[in-house]
């Protein structure tokens, strides 16, 4: 998938991970994709409530071995 | 001359009306709301220091108008430097006592400690602050410092007990900056408009 901006979020915590994604969203342009790379578990949960919350839209989540790849569209 | 009003017939055409409309306004006026949280910060340890910020500073991304308020025990975590924040394990038996390194079979022994051999051993807050501290770094956990600017940095409203301020002798200027100063009628009127109201 295209995307126009990376967050590497791995090893960091909850609520790590959701605050960084708030602030590269937030120097993002509408339309924009962000990858987000992570290894936290409850960043699965997390990302999905974030995005419905903020209305920014969650493209793609993906799961592989301990790492997790979410794809975020800015509103 | 009066026409006669069929009060009957207009209720009913109100109230059918109504029913039609309410449900979609209410929609609308919720979805228009931006969701509040106010949150009492009452302990001034390094564990419950945690709860109030990591709340705080998600409510903030999550786009939420917060304020905390910090009263008692809790103003410790305005203070300038944090860096002395404790936790102690004395009395607390909620509290997994494990090593943040070593193999993992010496990782996962939960070392029970009596009260009485904790009590008397000068320096055992300082170690196990030492050890949650180490933990807190391998889990990745953002530190209190990390936490707190971040929810400074998204708006969260942070208000000082001005009572316990005189109370525990300290000054605004043990502060952080960016603090309000106030008392109970600041914070009840805040907390009675709020979606969220927690107590820690």
């Amino acid at each position: 998938m295209n995307f126009d901006k990376e967050l590497d979020a791995k090893g960091l915590n909850c609520p790590l991970p959701i605050l960084r994604a708030k602030k590269a969203l937030a120097e993002m342009t509408s339309g924009q994709v962000l990858r987000i790379m992570a290894t936290d578990p409850g960043s699965v949960k997390d990302f999905a409530a974030f995005a419905k919350q903020t209305g920014n839209e969650l493209l793609s989540t993906a799961e592989q071995g301990k790492e997790y790849e979410f794809f975020i569209k800015r509103k | 001359m009066n026409m006669p009003i069929d009060n009957a017939a207009l209720d009913a055409l109100i109230r059918q009306r109504l029913d039609e409309i309410l449900p979609q306004k209410l929609e609308e006026l919720k979805a228009a709301k931006t969701p509040s949280m106010t949150i009492i910060a009452t302990k001034g340890t390094l564990d419950w220091a945690y709860p109030p910020f990591i709340l705080a500073s998600t409510a903030a991304a999550l786009g939420w108008d917060v304020s905390i308020f910090f009263t008692f025990y809790g103003l410790n975590l305005l203070k300038k430097d944090i860096s002395d924040l404790k936790v102690s394990p004395l009395g607390n038996p909620g509290m997994p006592m494990k090593m943040p390194f070593g193999p993992d079979w010496f990782k996962g022994i939960n070392w029970n400690i009596p009260n009485l051999i904790q009590a008397g051993i000068p320096g055992f807050e300082s170690m196990a602050t030492m050890l949650m501290k180490q933990t807190i770094k391998n889990n990745g956990v953002a530190s209190i410092e990390e936490l707190r600017s971040l929810s400074q940095e998204a708006d969260v409203k942070f208000i000082g007990c001005q009572m316990t301020v005189d109370l525990f002798g300290f000054t605004h200027g043990d502060f952080i900056d960016g603090v309000e100063y106030a008392g109970a009628a600041t914070f009840l009127p805040q907390a009675q408009q709020a979606d969220v109201s927690l107590y820690m």
